[in-house]
């Protein structure tokens, strides 16, 4: 019966995984302020460990912006990164960026143009524009607010 | 405990409350101690550092000034230009976090001085910068 149970939670906590409500990573200072400065740190689960060896790499080049880092303080934030990156290769994209993930990409198939291109929004980088409690670690389609204000059902 | 010691201990207490302690003030003091040895006499000017922040340098099209993020009130909140993350204000006068830490200054100085301006910005363009955002963006 143990032993069920504990397959029963094992199963629910990666299906929560798996439909991005629990992207909660242990507190890190570092990559939050150095991550989370031009954009919100982004979740090192959106990512494969790959992905983040590339990106710590070219970060003088980062999207069009130097964000270089000593060099100590890089590999201490790659570390974090790899600890919690992806596995599965959806979560993986030669563009180093997320919105270009086949994950995202499902997960966002039926946003309009009109709700990407919003003055609100204006950007994929841009993910509290909707999931305004997302900086909280709280992903859920429930906590969802399009730009017009209205929640995502 | 001699005199001696207690002199080297005083000497450390001060010493790690300078490390850890920047202030707008003592950041513009270094800056133009700096500026002083290639330019004799330099006097941090809040005018200067006003057009420094304003002035749109050319060099990148998605960010030509600082005021692009920062906004053109150093007091008020800014918004990154590509991502719409909001900045908090830059002037310490009303956000004391700012200008606090000489290691995050000079890492955004690096950074955006070669976005922006396209090179390092010097120490005279540094303290002339935060004169400015010190003021409250009033020259």
């Amino acid at each position: 019966m143990k032993s069920l149970i504990a397959i029963l939670l094992i199963a629910l906590s990666s299906a929560a995984l798996a439909d991005g409500h629990k992207l909660a990573v242990p507190a890190n200072p570092k990559w939050q302020t150095e991550c989370g400065s031009c954009h919100m740190a982004y979740p090192p689960q959106l990512l494969t460990a790959e992905n983040w060896r590339q990106m710590m790499k070219g970060l003088d080049r980062h999207y069009g912006a130097n964000a270089t880092l000593d060099a100590k303080e890089n590999a201490e934030i790659l570390a974090f990164l790899e600890r919690y990156a992806a596995r599965d290769q959806k979560y993986s994209a030669n563009t180093l960026r997320i919105s270009d993930t086949a994950w995202f990409q499902r997960k966002h198939r039926e946003v309009s143009d009109s709700a990407w291109s919003h003055a609100k929004v204006k950007s994929r980088a841009n993910c509290i524009a909707c999931h305004v409690t997302a900086e909280r670690g709280d992903w859920s389609e429930h906590s969802i607010r399009m730009p017009d204000g209205r929640r995502w059902e | 405990m001699t005199a001696k010691k207690i002199g080297i201990a005083i000497l450390f207490i001060v010493g790690a409350g300078v490390a850890c302690a920047e202030t707008p003030v003592s950041l513009v003091a270094g800056y133009t101690a700096e500026a002083a040895r290639a330019t004799p006499g330099f006097v941090p000017s809040a005018e200067r550092g006003q057009s420094l922040f304003t002035r749109k340098w050319g060099v990148s099209q998605t960010m030509p000034s600082c005021a692009t993020c920062h906004s053109d009130q150093p007091t008020a909140e800014g918004k990154h230009v590509v991502t719409s993350k909001r900045i908090a204000p830059l002037s310490p006068a009303v956000n004391p976090e700012r200008f606090a830490n000489s290691a995050k200054v000079e890492k955004w100085f690096r950074r955006n001085c070669q976005e922006v301006v396209g090179r390092e910005c010097s120490a005279a363009e540094k303290a002339d910068f935060i004169q400015f955002v010190s003021k409250g963006g009033r020259v």
